[in-house]
């Protein structure tokens, strides 16, 4: 009795390295049924399992493989069919008629209707998603003429819709759980009934949530999965262990520390994946409080762009992953980006030219004004950015000292009392430029207690036009020609720039199979993932 | 050191006297816990009053986790949330709730206080109970074996180790054993509470949860091992030299025996009142090792709650941990009173 429990893990450990060693001549091919996969769920354990009104990353990583979304994205952005089986635009640009897959059930048996899609964009969206009433600002109203035909009344065109109809960013709910309950505390959101490849089992607070295949799934054949358990790993080493024991096969949203990264990547047991963050589109930011002085003149703001060497702090920070940044909308937004705009290159005389412009003449001491920078408590990363942007700034004579807290006062101190001089921050840009970059530049989005909205009090008429033409602009193109002017200008005023394009990845067991590739692929339903035996 | 002053020591707030009078066991708790009211009041207003003043909210907190929102969006949160509300009024209506056994909701978990609690207890009374175990069975059998050996080898290497162990941050140990226990030799799992499937049937679970305990369990009880054992010693060093022991010494007993009988219970007592105080000590380091071990325990919830501004939650961890450590107090005092038929409880 007493040499049975470890003749067991051996016998475990030998027969998982016969698998490892048989598995790697012949690469099956052929997906495989059947099989648990062991996540870690990142960042932290979600608050609920519903996106539809909660955009925390964990919940929009989990709730997304319940919850199916109207249409998702392929590679470079294409609409690919979700729930609607195709999408007709107006030429107008007015009206968008969506078309549903029929005999779509929820995980109750309940069948999947347009009056669900009606319940959450009117009930849910517009009245307790974060960013749901300016994305669909257009909408003047959403019509249902049959279960399965769902048709968006549009005041002006508007291209932003069909960027955020993805199921992380708007997740259809079941109507009949959901009407006439208090939305955000309804006990489903905790338990969740939706109609992707997963359904909810269990949820062990603090310790693992627990999905299973969806038998009625209407993709015939799929999920591959017998199910997929999440698990709750707070410590970062912690995770990255459990990924080289093979305790955790899968983990998105750059699950384990930069510094374990090579490890990873040497493995030959794990894979590392940069795709499928295009939509989230994630950077760091340098923002100013351009309210009162130093950072009100715009000089000061570009000779602090070009006394920081960003190749440099890429390669200090993030050990070379993370690229240097250019606009206000990331490379990897490749409609919208691009290179024609004025750009801050690494000059240390030219950042001390514009200073001495400034008057900010260099003192005794060889300094010239001195600042505070506050920087985003999401993790050690962004106290290595202040550091590197404090010995930059040295060089040029500005006196950097940084300030750390916890988040709530991080955010009370910019966005409620903008108590602040500049800050080094962290920025998404969901899938399209109106839903990640007005709300840094536009006037309307200096809004006092919301995070993340115009923290720098940047406002410029010409700013203001360009991008409330944007949003009624007649075609995708005259969008796409706003928003390079929005860029431009941007890159002008500065009143925020760009550092670093964050690459995010996904760490993933080499066994693991058929992992989407697409924009949103971070955030896809793992209906097509395998496990190689 | 003398039992009235240890028992004094061990009471939050009250004050006891070792006065003789026998069989008044139950009067003594019933007392006991009368008193604990005000005391746990005053707790909670104090941690209300304090969470009041870190900056900062949870709806915003919400809104910034979610990355982004809209005034309206926060507005309605703040309303649903009860905190556009007066502070006193805030209070009263908590107090008003908690007095009908209802500790409130939790809005950034969407669960009730109570259930949120009760899932995280059963993990922390035992990862305590088993570190407890860990930290008394280690710490006196190091502080007796040392005592006994004074000035020989063992004594100085159980010092220079306990030392190093003291030394040691708490997630630093639990690393080191990690790394070596289970990514290097892999005998023990990573970290979690229970394997996360392919466990059927009540028995397979237990051994699993052992397997997951045994790691966080020696990391939290290894440091309060350290302390036990240096205090077991000098404990033990001060009874050696009392006249009852060059009496048993000249009675002809076995050094075995004089170590065990004479020495170890009498030193024991102040151990009791030491491991008493040391609750708080030991619920507050769980925090660490239940991080590093992803332990679902009370520890990680409250430092979660705090980072979110979740006042709810965090009252009622306060209120939960508070009563913890007032119930574990008075089982000192009783258990002082076994230990020593000469304590009177009053």
């Amino acid at each position: 009795m007493r040499t049975l429990i470890p003749a067991i893990a051996w016998r475990s450990l030998l027969l998982s390295i016969a698998a490892i060693t048989l598995q790697a001549p012949v690469q099956a091919q052929t997906p495989v049924r059947g099989g648990t996969l062991v996540v870690v769920s990142n960042p932290g354990e979600p608050a609920v399992l519903t996106a539809a009104f909660n955009q925390q990353g964990a919940v929009a990583a989990i709730s997304t493989k319940i919850f199916d979304g109207l249409l998702h994205f392929g590679e470079n952005f294409k609409l690919e069919p979700e729930l609607a089986t195709n999408w007709d635009v107006s030429k107008d640009g007015k009206e968008i008629r969506f078309r549903l897959r029929p005999n779509v059930k929820w995980h109750d048996g309940k069948p999947f209707t347009s009056a669900d899609v009606k319940f959450s964009f009117e009930e849910v969206w517009l009245k307790v998603h974060p960013r749901a009433r300016s994305t669909f600002a257009a909408v003047e109203a959403i019509e249902t003429p049959d279960p399965l035909t769902v048709v968006l009344k549009l005041r002006n065109p508007s291209g932003v819709i069909l960027s955020a109809l993805n199921s992380a960013e708007s997740q259809i709910v079941p109507k009949h759980l959901y009407e006439g309950t208090d939305i955000v505390r309804n006990p489903w959101n905790a338990k969740p009934v939706g109609t992707g490849p997963f359904r909810f089992k269990e949820w062990v607070r603090g310790d693992r949530i627990v999905l299973e295949r969806n038998p009625d799934y209407w993709d015939a054949g799929k999920p591959y999965l017998d199910q997929v358990v999440y698990r709750i790993i707070p410590d970062a080493t912690a995770r990255y262990a459990a990924f080289e024991t093979g305790s955790v096969q899968y983990g998105v949203l750059s699950p384990i520390s930069v510094n374990d990264l090579e490890r990873a990547q040497k493995n030959k047991n794990l894979q590392v994946d940069f795709h499928g963050y295009e939509w989230l589109a994630s950077r760091n930011v340098l923002e100013f409080n351009v309210r009162k002085p130093p950072f009100n003149d715009v000089r000061v703001r570009r000779a602090v762009a070009h006394a920081i060497d960003l190749a440099a702090m890429s390669k200090v920070t993030t050990r070379g992953f993370a690229k240097p940044g250019t606009s206000p909308v990331l490379s990897t937004q490749t409609r919208f980006f691009t290179t024609d705009l004025p750009t801050y290159p690494f000059d240390v005389k030219q950042a001390d030219k514009l200073l001495d412009e400034a008057g900010f003449p260099r003192k005794g001491d060889g300094t010239r004004l001195a600042v505070t920078l506050d920087w985003l408590p999401f993790g050690e990363n962004y106290l290595r950015y202040a550091e590197f942007i404090k010995q930059s700034l040295r060089r040029v004579g500005i006196d950097v000292t940084i300030r750390g807290q916890d988040l709530p006062q991080f955010m009370r101190r910019v966005y409620s009392q903008n108590d602040f001089d500049f800050i080094v921050t962290h920025i998404a840009g969901f899938g399209d430029p109106q839903i990640g970059t007005d709300r840094l530049l536009w006037s309307k989005t200096i809004l006092k207690d919301v995070p993340w909205s115009n923290g720098a009090g940047y406002s410029n008429p010409a700013m203001d036009g360009l991008i409330e033409a944007a949003h009624e602009a007649p075609t995708e193109e005259r969008r796409i020609e706003l928003y390079k002017k929005v860029q431009r200008l941007a890159q002008t005023d500065l009143p925020s720039f760009t550092l670093l394009e964050n690459r995010m990845y996904t760490v993933a067991s080499a066994r693991l199979r058929g992992l989407s590739k697409g924009s949103d692929g971070s955030y896809e339903s793992l209906k097509n993932v395998w496990l190689a035996p | 050191m003398n039992a009235t002053a240890a028992a004094d020591a061990s009471v939050v707030g009250a004050a006891l006297g070792c006065v003789p009078s026998r069989g008044r066991g139950r009067s003594y708790v019933v007392g006991r816990v009368a008193q604990m009211v005000p005391t746990l009041f005053l707790i909670l207003l104090t941690a209300f009053v304090l969470l009041q003043l870190a900056p900062g909210d949870m709806v915003q907190v919400l809104a910034g986790e979610a990355g982004g929102g809209s005034p309206e969006y926060l507005a309605s949160l703040r309303q649903s949330f009860g905190l556009d509300q007066p502070l006193y009024m805030q209070f009263l209506l908590y107090i008003q709730n908690v007095l009908s056994g209802n500790l409130g909701f939790s809005f950034r978990n969407n669960a009730t206080v109570t259930a949120l609690i009760g899932a995280r207890l059963g993990p922390t009374l035992l990862l305590a109970a088993a570190g407890l175990t860990v930290a008394v069975v280690l710490g006196v059998a190091g502080g007796a074996l040392a005592a006994a050996r004074r000035g020989r080898a063992a004594d100085r290497v159980i010092g220079v180790v306990a030392l190093l162990i003291y030394a040691t941050p708490g997630f630093l140990l639990g690393i080191g054993l990690m790394l070596i226990f289970s990514v290097a030799l892999r005998w023990l799992p990573v970290g979690g509470f229970v394997d996360p499937y392919g466990v059927d049937g009540a028995w397979a679970h237990a051994l699993s949860v052992a397997r997951h305990l045994v790691l966080p369990a020696i990391t939290l009880g290894a440091l309060h091992a350290a302390i036990y054992a240096r205090f077991t010693r000098g404990a033990m060093l001060e009874v050696y030299g009392q006249d009852h022991v060059r009496t048993a010494r000249s009675k002809g007993l076995s050094a075995q025996r004089i170590t065990l009988r004479h020495v170890l219970r009498n030193a024991l007592l102040p151990l009791v009142t030491v491991i008493g105080m040391q609750t708080g000590a030991l619920l507050g380091g769980a925090i660490l090792v239940e991080t590093v071990f992803a332990w679902p325990g009370l520890g990680r919830l409250a430092f979660e709650a705090m980072q979110q501004r979740d006042y709810n939650l965090l009252a009622g961890l306060i209120l939960c941990s508070g009563t913890l450590v007032v119930f574990v107090n008075l089982a000192v005092d009783l258990l002082y009173a076994v230990l020593d038929p000469r304590v009177r409880l009053q």
